[in-house]
């Protein structure tokens, strides 16, 4: 009796969840569909308004585009650069830092952590300014430097990597390493990091994607046009005046734009997900 | 602390807890640091430019901040920014709870996972700039969703959702619900799966129910990375920028209640007024330093040592 | 001696030029003739330029002591593909490099949008003077909203001063030179583009209304904004709309009594005040609609089912702006008509300006009066890409033949309206804030029709709010 009744729920919470899940997913891609499907219609098309059939202009947009006196594809490139990048260097040294506070007793360390937290807080357009300013006098302007490498002092992927590293990575392990006489960065890298894992992978792909999206400090550091990134070429494109404007060419520049992240994504999400399930580790 | 003079070795140890930090402290002194140093610095000063002609920097003192607090604008734009924020942060918050138990729960056995939480993280990853102009588009006057409004016959002029207030901000906050609650999903399911699930396992033996175990077990567990969702959704949230800017092009309508406090900090820049942004970006740092400590109190376990 | 190695050489890259204009896309008849018989054809084309260029091999041999790199600042490829097109030697090298004989030509993009492009020139050009050679801007270029800032400033040189007399630039309109006039009436740019504007209408609307699709009738029906207000009113009664606010802005706004900043404060003028009366009025009854320019629902009265009756536009609003390509479009079955509207005014147009500091003022000088007064030309410019050129003679030769015809206009000729209205258009009261003073008070009204600010004078408070944080140093009521 209790049994059925047990299963009875659980179906009745599958289904609910299954509709649920699905609604979801249609307000999640709907936007998408109607980007693809704008990137296949002409300008003129689109000024008469929004239809749900794909037109026939896909590939004259797509050869418009790369013809059009922007440089998507290596801003395609650019962009990969300073995402990939900023990722690998602020997951690691993120991990890093959680670890330094994580697993060593000295005198700065509670200092540290709540400085780290302070830190957090300020909003990174409050120090464009000064930001921006800095960068002139360094003569880094249309350098990649000052994009990349702040990456590496990320206070919100510190907290959550700590906060991880709190309920995943025991003293002990570090401990035993220490007797078998491994050298403190070795264990960093052969032990803590491997264990950090998931977490590792999840905010990999959120710094990739805060940088591939990134706008407000790109377009004030990339002036050569070869150097910028795609966020900076498509606001240019949607600056772009009257002249040039073809909103089929900028709905399929945009198209063209998120395509490689959601490639990258679903590489990725792949490794989160298996990361995730034996994420489990051990207290 | 405590275990302060134990053993040399350990004090050795121990030291490598400096080299450790020295590459963030590095990037920290450089790309914010000096650069919170010049804007704080900035703001005590009257510093604009006046088409090419310089205007300063001549000091003022608090002249700045005076201006500032004495005109009330920026009251009605933290207020602007915080409504927006919780419209789209409740629902962000309920569902991405909901969707992360659903998806650790194994009894569910819920299919299509994977598809599932690639789905609802894609919003996420499509520009702010690209997504907010394809909301412009679809809710225009004579837009998508109007039209299909008249034909099911809901309305019968199109609504001017851009000159409504609560609809610009639902909008709004629509949009930012949707771009980020995928992203709280994934970090509360992580979260939740390191959870030890021999927890849940001995639960269920004892006879707890899903909604027991959820409510007893998985909440209090998941505090730290709830408070880590909570505090830096606060700290976007005060931040929020892209979708409103290109939304109301900049213009913050209806009648400037959309408008937030970085898209007022943004006007200033615009005019390359350094003191008033200067001022205003340090304002901005309190106001957001005052709210994300008090939701770290409210949420602070006393297992924190 | 040097003068004919110069040209020799200019010979020599013209050739070059030519050819490598069969093999970018820069298309045309000349280019496919080229390629047929190659050298035959170029040789033709380098002595037709050469023929009319003889100012220029002058200037060259000057400027061979001039700097070898010519930077242009500016925030589209317009006037970059004027250059390629029209301007005699230019080579494309690629998209934002070319060549003039040995002179290397920068072009440095920087998009209006949200200001970059004037922010770009603010940091740039006070220290152009100090820059190092290759890296000194030579030319710029400014639109009508924000010309008078640099014009009013150092930063930009009298184009006297680089040898042009007034004599050269005789034919060009007069408001394209009071725009760029500084305090003391030196002139500061040139443009090639008169881009004065019209009323453009949808003739099935006028026949539904005014039983007539004929211009001059048209015409007298909308000729001052009283007659233009009541016509609205038969419109609206026959199920369409007038227009957008926004498109009767600029008419408004162009035919004003003083400038925006008076003694560094901002007066509202009777005109501009005007148009806030009048719109709210016909937006409130519903005559007029209040969509953004370019913006979707505002492009649908392109189309017959949009039920618009008019645009406000110059001329190359005709080609680029009416979807002419669409075969359902208005514009694709001759559905439009062209007159001069209410009262005379402008739209759009580019002017170029020299940068203090220049180290190629020949060069500069050269392209200036090539571009903005050679009348061959400019009627190429005209008949290719369809600017309403800046050149009376010019404009009245495409006035006074069928080759002005202009086929989504049903075949009218606009080029007597457009010269005319060109005559007609005063800009002596534009000031350094037009751009930021035109926007935020459309923006500010936009509220006031929309109901969401309540009284004229709260959407004014919120007007002269947005003005403060935009110019410090302007003062408000």
């Amino acid at each position: 009796m209790k049994k059925t009744k047990s299963t009875v729920g659980v179906q009745g919470r599958r289904i609910v969840s299954y509709i649920v899940l699905i609604l979801l997913s249609f307000l999640c891609l709907v936007w998408f569909y109607i980007l693809f499907i704008n990137a296949t219609r002409s300008h003129a098309e689109l000024s008469r308004g929004f239809t749900p059939l794909p037109s026939h202009y896909a590939v004259k947009n797509f050869v418009k585009m790369l013809h059009s006196t922007q440089p998507i594809a290596r801003g395609m490139l650019n962009s990969l650069i300073v995402a990939g990048l900023s990722a690998l260097l602020c997951t690691y040294f993120s991990t890093m830092t959680a670890y330094a506070i994580h697993a060593y007793r000295f005198r700065f360390r509670k200092f540290a952590y709540t400085f780290i937290l302070a830190v957090m807080m300020i909003p990174t357009q409050v120090t464009a300014l000064g930001f921006i300013r800095l960068v002139t006098r360094m003569k880094l302007i249309n350098n990649y430097i000052p994009l990349i490498f702040p990456a590496i002092a990320a206070p919100a992927t510190f907290f959550y990597l700590k906060q991880y590293m709190d309920s995943v990575l025991s003293l002990s392990l570090v401990e035993a390493a220490r007797i078998d006489g491994a050298g403190e960065f070795h264990i960093f890298n052969a032990i803590v990091l491997p264990l950090m894992r998931p977490a590792v992978a999840v905010q990999a792909i959120f710094t990739f994607v805060a940088n591939w999206n990134n706008y407000f400090i790109p377009s004030l550091i990339l002036k050569n046009e070869k150097m910028k990134t795609l966020p900076v070429l498509i606001a240019e494109l949607r600056g772009a005046d009257f002249l040039k404007f073809d909103m089929g060419v900028v709905y399929m520049t945009i198209a063209f734009s998120i395509f490689p992240v959601i490639i990258v994504y679903l590489l990725l999400s792949k490794n989160i997900v298996g990361g995730i399930a034996l994420g489990g580790v051990k207290e | 602390m405590a275990n302060g003079g134990k053993s040399s070795k350990v004090v050795r140890y121990n030291r490598w807890g400096y080299y450790f930090l020295i590459p963030f402290t590095a990037a920290y002194v450089i790309f914010q640091l000096i650069p919170l140093i010049d804007t704080v610095t900035q703001s005590f000063f009257e510093n604009y430019r006046s088409g090419l002609k310089q205007i300063g920097p001549n000091f003022i003192g608090l002249a700045n901040y005076v201006k500032i607090l004495s005109s009330g604008d920026l009251w009605q734009y933290a207020k602007n920014t915080m409504i927006i924020w919780l419209i789209g942060f409740i629902p962000q918050i309920i569902i991405s709870l909901l969707l992360a138990a659903w998806f650790t729960d194994p009894s569910l056995r819920l299919k299509g996972q994977r598809f599932f939480k690639t789905v609802i993280y894609l919003p996420n990853l499509i520009m702010a700039s690209a997504f907010a102009m394809l909301f412009f588009t679809l809710f225009s006057d004579n837009g998508p969703v109007n039209s299909i409004l008249m034909q099911l016959g809901l309305i019968s002029t199109p609504y001017k959702f851009f000159s409504h207030v609560a609809a610009s901000r639902c909008l709004v906050g629509f949009m930012n619900f949707l771009m980020w609650f995928g992203n709280t999903t994934i970090l509360l399911m992580a979260g939740m799966l390191g959870i030890d699930q021999s927890l849940f396992e001995a639960a269920e033996v004892d006879g707890a129910t899903p909604n027991q175990i959820f409510f007893r077990i998985t909440l209090p567990l998941l505090r730290p990375i709830l408070v880590y969702v909570i505090i830096t959704s606060l700290i976007g949230g005060l931040q929020m920028f892209d979708v409103p800017q290109i939304l109301t092009d900049g213009t913050g309508d209806p009648a400037r209640t959309t408008m937030t406090m970085i898209m007022w900090l943004n006007k200033h820049l615009y005019s390359k007024n350094y003191g008033m942004a200067g001022a205003l970006s340090v304002l901005l740092f309190i106001i957001t330093g005052v709210l994300s400590l008090i939701v770290f109190r409210l949420t602070k376990t006393d297992t924190d040592r | 001696m040097k003068k004919k190695l110069v040209s020799i050489m200019m010979a020599s890259t013209m050739v070059a030029g030519v050819l490598a204009g069969c093999g970018s896309s820069s298309g045309g008849a000349a280019s496919t003739q080229a390629s047929s018989d190659s050298t035959q054809a170029a040789a033709a084309d380098t002595q037709a330029a050469a023929a009319d260029t003889e100012a220029a091999a002058d200037t060259s041999a000057a400027s061979a002591d001039e700097g070898k790199v010519l930077n242009i600042q500016c925030w589209n490829t317009e006037f970059q593909s004027r250059i390629t097109d029209h301007y005699p030697g230019y080579e494309k090298v690629d998209d934002t490099t070319g060549k003039i004989g040995d002179v290397t030509v920068k072009w440095h993009i920087t998009p209006s949008d949200d200001n970059a492009y004037q922010n770009n020139l603010d940091s740039i050009l006070p220290d152009n003077e100090s820059a190092s050679a290759d890296d000194k801007t030579d030319l710029f270029l400014m639109e009508a909203d924000y010309a008078k800032k640099y014009v009013n400033s150092d930063v930009t040189m009298n184009i006297a001063d680089l040898g042009i007399t007034d004599d050269q630039i005789a034919d060009q309109y007069q408001y394209t030179k009071d725009i760029v006039k500084d305090e003391s009436g030196n002139l500061k740019g040139l443009s090639w583009q008169a881009a004065s504007a019209g009323l453009i209408y949808n003739r099935q609307a006028a026949k539904d209304v005014l039983g007539t699709d004929d211009p001059d009738k048209v015409q007298d029906a909308v000729s001052d904004w009283d007659k233009f207000n009541s016509l609205a009113e038969k419109m609206k009664a026959k199920g369409y709309t007038m227009c957008s606010v926004n498109d009767t802005y600029r008419v408004y706004s162009n035919n004003v009594s003083g400038p925006w900043v008076q003694d560094g404060k901002v007066v509202v003028d009777d005109n501009i005040k005007k148009w806030a009366d009048d719109s709210k009025t016909l937006a409130d009854k519903g005559e007029e609609n209040t969509y953004e320019l370019w913006s979707d629902d505002w492009a649908k009265g392109k189309y017959p089912d949009g039920k618009v009756f008019c645009y406000f536009g110059p001329a190359w609003f005709f080609n680029f702006s009416l979807a002419a390509d669409d075969a359902s479009s208005i514009a694709a079955k001759g559905g439009w008509g062209y007159v001069q509207g209410p009262q005379p005014y402008y739209w759009g147009g580019t002017w170029i300006a020299a940068a203090t500091g220049t180290d190629n003022p020949t060069l500069v000088k050269d392209i200036m009066l090539k571009i903005t007064t050679d009348p061959d030309i400019m009627k190429e410019i005209a008949q290719k890409d369809s600017d309403c050129v800046n050149n009376k003679t010019v404009l009245k030769e495409l006035a006074s033949d069928d080759s002005g015809n202009l086929a989504l206009l049903g075949d009218e000729n606009p080029y007597a309206m457009l010269a005319e209205g060109a005559d007609k258009v005063d800009m002596s009261n534009i000031s350094d804030y037009d751009q930021g003073c035109n926007e935020e008070f459309q923006t500010a009204m936009k509220g006031y029709f929309d109901g969401s600010y309540k009284t004229y004078d709260d959407a004014l408070a919120a007007f002269n709010k947005a003005i403060t944080e935009k110019y410090p140093d302007v003062t408000t009521d």
